[in-house]
């Protein structure tokens, strides 16, 4: 099963993500009143590292523990990346909570995640289904 | 060492580990992290109904399924098989904003239960915080392209502009929520 590396780094990445206390409503909350630094702290290195490892990933031409070239796509604009964000951050405020977080938190336990995670997969239903008369 | 891990774990920790998830993901399987796509994934292979931008071989993306249900059992492991302090110690000031602004008075869990308990769903603020807001979060993530991972993460750390436009979008959404709209409601 080439997919269980993939299920065993999302087992790591949810601890994180829980021991963080990223999935938590209150530290949401905290941020978008500036009351704290811990997710700015934890957002920031997080970028820094990753931004880190990608030059010396592309520096060194490394290539994937099969012997691929490693490629990353160019992310595509649209009007929808500034709408949508929007949309996301008014849905992030409310929840506390983005798609990964919604996971970890189903898996803590908290029932309202179930919820939640419903409600994204109809908003994503949704958008699939207007996305041909959406500003794009 | 048990010990050190039940507690919160500081963001200098946390962020970093975050962080070489990405090169991670791309060492091992030319994978770029970005966890709302697992949304479509899901509605491609539970409802297409003819939607065109639903029609893919998400089978192709099995791999950010099983990521996602790891994220899932690692929810589990770190809250309940590690543990977690039952209050999260957020600033003193978020506290008194909370109390005073929203009438919040249990501060134990995750996320208040005032607002997230399942009974919530029978009055207006289940349905604001529980299914309005999942709501934007799944339609504004793939209008996005994108959500903190995928963009925040990723994206700028690929140096993609295009993400930082996102990013502005996300906090400029989550401002007006929490400055604007919360007044209005509460």
């Amino acid at each position: 099963m080439k997919n269980l590396k993939y299920l065993g780094l999302g087992v790591l990445f949810g601890i994180i993500l829980t021991k963080s206390e990223v999935v938590s409503w209150w530290r949401i909350q905290e941020m978008f009143r500036f009351q704290s630094f811990h997710m700015y702290g934890v957002i920031g290195s997080a970028i820094v590292v990753g931004l880190i490892s990608i030059q010396l990933i592309k520096r060194n031409r490394l290539k994937t523990i099969n012997g691929e070239e490693i490629r990353i796509a160019d992310k595509q604009y649209s009007h929808g990346t500034w709408i949508g964000g929007i949309i996301f951050g008014l849905g992030w405020a409310l929840t506390g909570a983005c798609p990964g977080p919604m996971f970890a938190q189903l898996g803590s336990g908290v029932a309202g995640a179930a919820v939640l995670i419903l409600a994204a997969l109809a908003g994503t239903w949704t958008y699939s289904a207007l996305r041909d008369k959406l500003p794009h | 060492m048990l010990e050190l891990l039940r507690q919160p774990w500081p963001w200098y920790v946390a962020g970093p580990l975050i962080g070489l998830t990405v090169p991670a993901l791309l060492l091992i399987g030319n994978k770029v992290l970005g966890i709302s796509s697992s949304l479509r994934h899901m509605c491609a292979a539970c409802l297409p109904a003819n939607i065109p931008f639903l029609q893919y071989n998400w089978r192709a993306e099995m791999w950010n399924l099983f990521f996602v249900l790891g994220i899932g059992i690692g929810g589990f492991i770190g809250y309940r098989v590690l543990g977690h302090p039952d209050t999260i110690a957020i600033s003193p000031e978020t506290v008194r904003d909370l109390k005073a602004q929203m009438g919040l008075t249990d501060f134990s869990g995750l996320l208040p239960k005032e607002l997230f308990a399942l009974e919530n769903l029978s009055n207006w603020k289940g349905w604001v915080f529980l299914v309005l807001g999942g709501f934007l979060v799944g339609f504004g993530t793939r209008y996005a392209g994108g959500c903190t991972s995928g963009h925040a993460i990723s994206g700028l750390s690929n140096l993609q502009w295009v993400s930082l436009v996102a990013v502005i979008g996300f906090f400029v959404g989550g401002l007006l929520m929490t400055w604007v709209f919360y007044p209005l409601l509460f």
